[in-house]
Formats: C-alpha cells, sequence, structure tokens
C-alpha cells in the first residue's frame, strides 16, 4: 500500500510539472514528487532492516532539496523581476 | 500496516491532489506544507524518528516559508486573470483524478508483488553512526552543497542589484 501511496504521490507531481505553466507550481509538483522518492526510501530501510542507512539518506537528500528550493526560488524571483510574470512561456525568450 | 496508516496514506494522497488542483498559488504551498507534515507522521510510524523530525521542521516549515515569501514578493492577479486561469487550469487538470482511479485499479488488478531482499535486521542501529563512521562523504557532499547554494543565492541577488 505503501508503494501505491508513493506511485501516486509521484503521479501528482509528475502531472503538474508537465501540465503547469506557473514556475512556482512546478517546483511545488517536483517538491510532490521528491516526497514519494523520501516515502520510497524510508520504507524500503523500513522493511530490509537498514533504517539507520535510510534516515542518513533522508538527510542528506532533504539538505540537497533545501538547496535546490532556495536557488530556484531565487532564479524564479529573478525571472519575475523581468517579466513581472511567472509563466514558464517567458522562458522562452531567454538568450542563449 | 493497520487502518491509521491506511487513513494517513489516503490522507496524504488527498492533500497532495488538493495542493496540485486548487486554484490559489497560496493555497498550494500550505497544502505542500500539509503533506510533508502527513509525510513526517508516516515516516515516524515508521520507526524513523529523526528523519520525521528533519522531514517536519526543514519540508513542511522552512521549504513553506520560502514559497510563501515567494509568492508574497510576486506581483498578484486581477480579479478577472484569476477567473480566466482558473477556467484554463480545470481544463488541464481534469484528467489528473481519472489517471490517479485507472493507476489504483491497475495495480490492484495487477497483484504486484513487490519481494525484497530481507538481511539481518537492524544492521545499524544509530544514525549518527552511519552519518559519521559509514557514509563520511555525504557530510562533506551536504557541505559542498549548502555552500554552493549560498555562492548561487549571492551572486544571484548581486546580479539583481548591479542591473
Amino acid at each position: 500500500m505503501i508503494f501505491l501511496a508513493a506511485l501516486l504521490l509521484f503521479i501528482i507531481g509528475l502531472y503538474c510539472v508537465i501540465a503547469t505553466f506557473n514556475l512556482m507550481r512546478l517546483l511545488i509538483g517536483l517538491e510532490l514528487m521528491i516526497k514519494a522518492v523520501t516515502l520510497l526510501i524510508i520504507y524500503v530501510g523500513y522493511l530490509n532492516g537498514h533504517l539507520a542507512l535510510a534516515q542518513a539518506m533522508i538527510i542528506t537528500l532533504i539538505v540537497i532539496e533545501v538547496v535546490v528550493m532556495v536557488v530556484a526560488v531565487g532564479v524564479v524571483l529573478g525571472l519575475h523581476r523581468y517579466h513581472n510574470s511567472l509563466n514558464t512561456k517567458y522562458i522562452k525568450m531567454l538568450k542563449g | 500496516m493497520n487502518d491509521l496508516d491506511l487513513l494517513i496514506l489516503v490522507a496524504m494522497t488527498l492533500t497532495a491532489l488538493w495542493t496540485v488542483m486548487g486554484r490559489s498559488l497560496l493555497r498550494a504551498a500550505l497544502g505542500l506544507a500539509l503533506t510533508s507534515a502527513i509525510l513526517s507522521i508516516m515516516i515516524y510510524r515508521m520507526t524513523a524518528p529523526l528523519a520525521a523530525a528533519f522531514e517536519l521542521s526543514v519540508c513542511s516549515g522552512l521549504i513553506s516559508v520560502i514559497f510563501i515569501t515567494t509568492i508574497s514578493l510576486t506581483q498578484p492577479l486581477t480579479m478577472s486573470e484569476v477567473y480566466e486561469h482558473a477556467r484554463r487550469r480545470i481544463s488541464r487538470f481534469w484528467p489528473l483524478p481519472l489517471i490517479l482511479v485507472f493507476t489504483i485499479i491497475i495495480v490492484i488488478m495487477s497483484e504486484i508483488k513487490i519481494t525484497l531482499p530481507l538481511p539481518t535486521p537492524a544492521v545499524e542501529n544509530d544514525v549518527r553512526q552511519v552519518l559519521w563512521y559509514l557514509r563520511p562523504q555525504d557530510i562533506i557532499g551536504q557541505l559542498a552543497i549548502l555552500l554552493a547554494g549560498a555562492y548561487g543565492v549571492v551572486i544571484l541577488f548581486r546580479e539583481q542589484k548591479k542591473k
């Protein structure tokens, strides 16, 4: 059942990333996918007896997640400052 | 797994669905925090208290604060734009509940059995021992990523200030 819940959570996040045009909602979808992975790692650690190792991995995952989100939010704010919008269509207008 | 675990998993999935389907961006951020809090309850029930505490404090707390601050810094839409946006969102997101229902039906009907190798239980007991002695490279990686993140944010805001 936990595998099914993690699968559903991942599908919800993936659909959000695919279907939305809002940069903040895109980050929220990414967060939901990371939550699914977190749940799976802990569950596998719980099943095979390596719970401490799973917790250590979760701590690393959370640290990486926070840094990625902070930098992504900085990029979103920068884009909003230039285009006055959070729409992903404006990213096509970047140089390079 | 008992009924309470099942209830927690259903609540977590419904909250995630509400997060994605909801109209307001602020409510989406709050929904994400709620999903994270429910996930931390589930993690705690799987006897992983340290990971649960991290999930609750960092993911449910810090990331929500960052998201809400960002949303408050961006320009709000007018009422007509909100209604137009909501109409378009419904047309894009209505297949999601159907996809979830189909996934549940397929998984239940196919009766997927995942067999995991079960080694000796509790190979390592203490998270601190694992972090410091078994996986010290993870700590170095965490420090490097934190420094890189801090440097990235400094660069981003310095360029904005210059321009």
